[in-house]
């Protein structure tokens, strides 16, 4: 049964309904999650159609159950996933550390709403993109991928299970939810078109098989699935390459090579687009659902003779550093709307170190900015 | 070393990791020997939770998945599901079923799903140092109920019945022969078998709950305060304060989730409805 036809198709979804899209040509077939708005369209599309597919939709007692039935899933051999908002990925976090400290992949969709407690069920918000780095206890790398309309939705999902197959890791989606219920058309390209990949499995015999043996070109530890035959010793402790609890140097050279497998192929995993940056002067960086309100205000500010480029950051962990970096050296201010506190600017004014001035363009309590709350700080600060 | 456990075990993984005395040795020795008589080492993977009894799991040389604390069951239920063939064998404590993994364990006896639930109850979090748990005895004092606890000890048994679970037992380390018996027939049953197993812990519940890290006199203790239903329906409701009632409680065949996921997926696939839907 193929999910993707031959020919390229066009659908009308909401943001949601194009992240399960992405998700089943991807190839995943499992599903574990718990109802929350704004996710909960992902969980009833993945319900209605993962057994058409021969996969299966579970919805469990509560986000904890759901992140560790992925991680059960995963190491029975299937792609899984699951969807939520702040509530439930605040329960989510042990599982996410565990994931990672475990080299399990899977993906999990945080369709952001107001915080923080149960904050705002209805309405969009960014107030997670540092709790999706650092949410779990001890250091552990991450991979964040942020759509800003349904087709990135679309693509960055199926992104978001190849990067976590490739790389062996949990990798979220922070969405929000005017991204997760706009709905608008999206172009799923003709299958051969799409590129999907598959965790690597291992090649030495059954008895030589070590749980956590990297490749040394990559770092990656090739991945059987349970009852294969390889006795696989999977530990939520830090661990030995056989996968047994480790002493002081062992814990250390596992942590360092989770952070190296995913840090030394940045520039492979960040993804970022931009417009008008070479003669600019000034250059606004955003991501998910301001974006688009971004774009805006940055063709407003060019039509009346402002040199202002934009940014978009596909990807916000690991922090696109170099091409930030890049821009920061070219214009004299970097704005960064964003609907929250101020977040992901302190990253941008970490890796601008100085070059250029930083402004912060906050918005929270559950609206996102209009092209005019970003076109006045352009102009404001545009000299 | 002993032929079991070169067939059915981890040789590098001697010697064990439990306390001189603990019951958890006599468990694993009799899992080794229901494996093995059952035949059944390819088919089986081990799910444990944190606590002593979560290694138990890690003994058997077949895929080993060590949870983080309470989460063994929704790890569980994902193995079985991706592959149902698999007999997934979950070791469990106290602490880590009845307290923290509680609500999962209410969900998975809900679904009655093919799962082999071993719950080891040595009546105290033992690992983190002799802290009270839901299964302590009422009144027992711990280091974290230094005057006494005061609610009575949940019956684990009794919640597994009442959510779903189609099999339902209690024996103790003081009874190896039921035990097996028992286990064996757990692992093969059709749905969710919960096995409870009362086991000395001579270091922490022996110590704060018993007043003795004498494992006999413990065994003794166990021995001695665990009544069948008949021995127990002889005694006045005075008698049976502190008395644990064992035996093997439920053993029914009812609809199970696994195979009804399965012919769920096999119906809507063969369904009119299906081919609409797929096709875009």
């Amino acid at each position: 049964m193929v999910v993707a036809s031959k020919e390229g198709t066009v659908k009308i979804v909401q943001g949601n309904g194009a992240c399960v899209e992405g998700a089943l040509i991807a190839g995943c077939r499992f599903y574990a999650g718990y109802p929350i708005t704004p996710s909960s369209e992902i969980a009833e599309e993945m319900a209605r159609r993962l057994p058409l597919l021969g996969g299966i939709c579970l919805q469990m007692e509560d986000e904890l159950a759901s992140i560790n039935a992925l991680a059960g899933a995963s190491w029975g051999g299937w792609k899984a996933m699951t969807a939520t908002s702040g509530p439930g990925f605040c329960l989510m976090q042990e599982g996410i550390g565990m994931a990672a400290s475990m080299e399990t992949p899977c993906v999990i969709v945080n369709v952001q709403r107001g915080g923080p407690g149960s904050g705002q069920s209805t309405a969009p918000a960014q107030g997670d993109v540092f709790q999706a780095r650092y949410g779990s206890n001890g250091d552990y790398p991450m991979i964040s991928l942020a759509p800003s309309d349904a087709q990135e939705f679309f693509d960055l999902t199926i992104r978001a299970f190849n990067l976590s197959e490739k790389f062996r890791t949990p990798v979220t989606i922070l969405a929000d939810e005017m991204v997760g219920h706009t709905r608008e058309s999206i172009y799923i390209p003709p299958v051969e078109e799409i590129e999907i990949i598959n965790r690597k499995y291992p090649t030495v015999p059954k008895d030589k098989f070590l749980t956590y043996m990297p490749d040394p070109d990559d770092l990656v530890p090739p991945m059987p699935a349970f009852n294969d035959g390889y006795r696989c010793v999977v530990t939520s402790q830090v661990h030995t390459e056989g996968g047994w609890r480790a002493d002081g140097a062992q814990a250390a050279k596992l942590i360092q090579r989770l952070i190296d497998k995913v840090e030394r192929q940045i520039d492979y995993i960040t993804d970022v687009e931009s417009q008008w940056i070479d003669d600019a002067d000034m250059a606004v960086i955003s991501y998910g659902a301001p974006m688009r309100s971004a774009i805006r205000a940055v063709i407003d500010a060019r039509e009346r003779g402002m040199k202002v480029g934009w940014m978009k950051l596909r990807t916000l962990w690991p922090f696109p550093a170099k091409q930030v970096q890049e821009v920061a050296q070219q214009v004299k201010w970097i704005l960064v709307p964003e609907m929250n506190v101020g977040r992901m600017v302190l990253e941008v004014e970490r890796v601008a170190h100085g070059a250029c001035e930083v402004i912060p363009v906050p918005k929270f309590g559950g609206r996102c900015h209009t092209p005019g709350d970003i076109f006045k700080p352009i102009k404001e600060t545009y000299r | 070393m002993h032929t079991l456990a070169k067939k059915i075990m981890r040789e590098d993984q001697f010697p064990m990791v439990f306390c001189p005395g603990c019951g958890d040795g006599t468990i694993t020795h009799l899992v080794g020997i229901a494996i093995d008589e059952l035949g059944i080492i390819d088919d089986v993977c081990t799910v444990g939770g944190v606590g002593c009894s979560g290694w138990l799991a890690s003994i058997f040389n077949v895929d080993f998945f060590k949870a983080i604390h309470g989460r063994t069951l929704p790890v569980a239920i994902a193995l079985k599901l991706t592959r149902p063939s698999r007999k997934v064998l979950v070791f469990t404590g106290d602490g880590d079923c009845a307290a923290i993994g509680g609500n999962h364990f209410l969900h998975a006896c809900h679904k009655n799903i093919d799962l082999t639930v071993v719950m080891i109850n040595n009546q105290i979090y033992g690992m983190t140092g002799g802290q009270v748990a839901p299964t302590t005895p009422l009144g027992s004092t711990t280091p974290t109920s230094p005057y006494g606890k005061i609610e009575p000890a949940l019956d684990l048994c009794k919640v597994a019945e009442a959510a779903g679970a189609s099999f339902v037992s209690r024996w103790t380390t003081a009874h190896p022969k039921q035990l097996l018996r028992t286990l064996k027939k757990a692992i093969m049953h059709p749905g969710l078998a919960y096995v409870e197993v009362i086991t000395q812990c001579p270091v922490q519940s022996g110590r704060y709950v018993h007043g003795s890290g004498d494992p006999v006199h413990l065994l003794k203790w166990i021995r001695e305060n665990s009544l069948t239903k008949t021995q127990m329906e002889k005694l006045s409701p005075e008698e049976r304060a502190g008395k644990m009632l064992i035996g093997d409680f439920l053993e029914e065949i009812r609809p199970e989730f696994t195979a009804k996921t399965y012919q769920f997926m096999a119906e809507v696939q063969a369904s009119k409805k299906a081919s609409v839907d797929l096709g875009r």
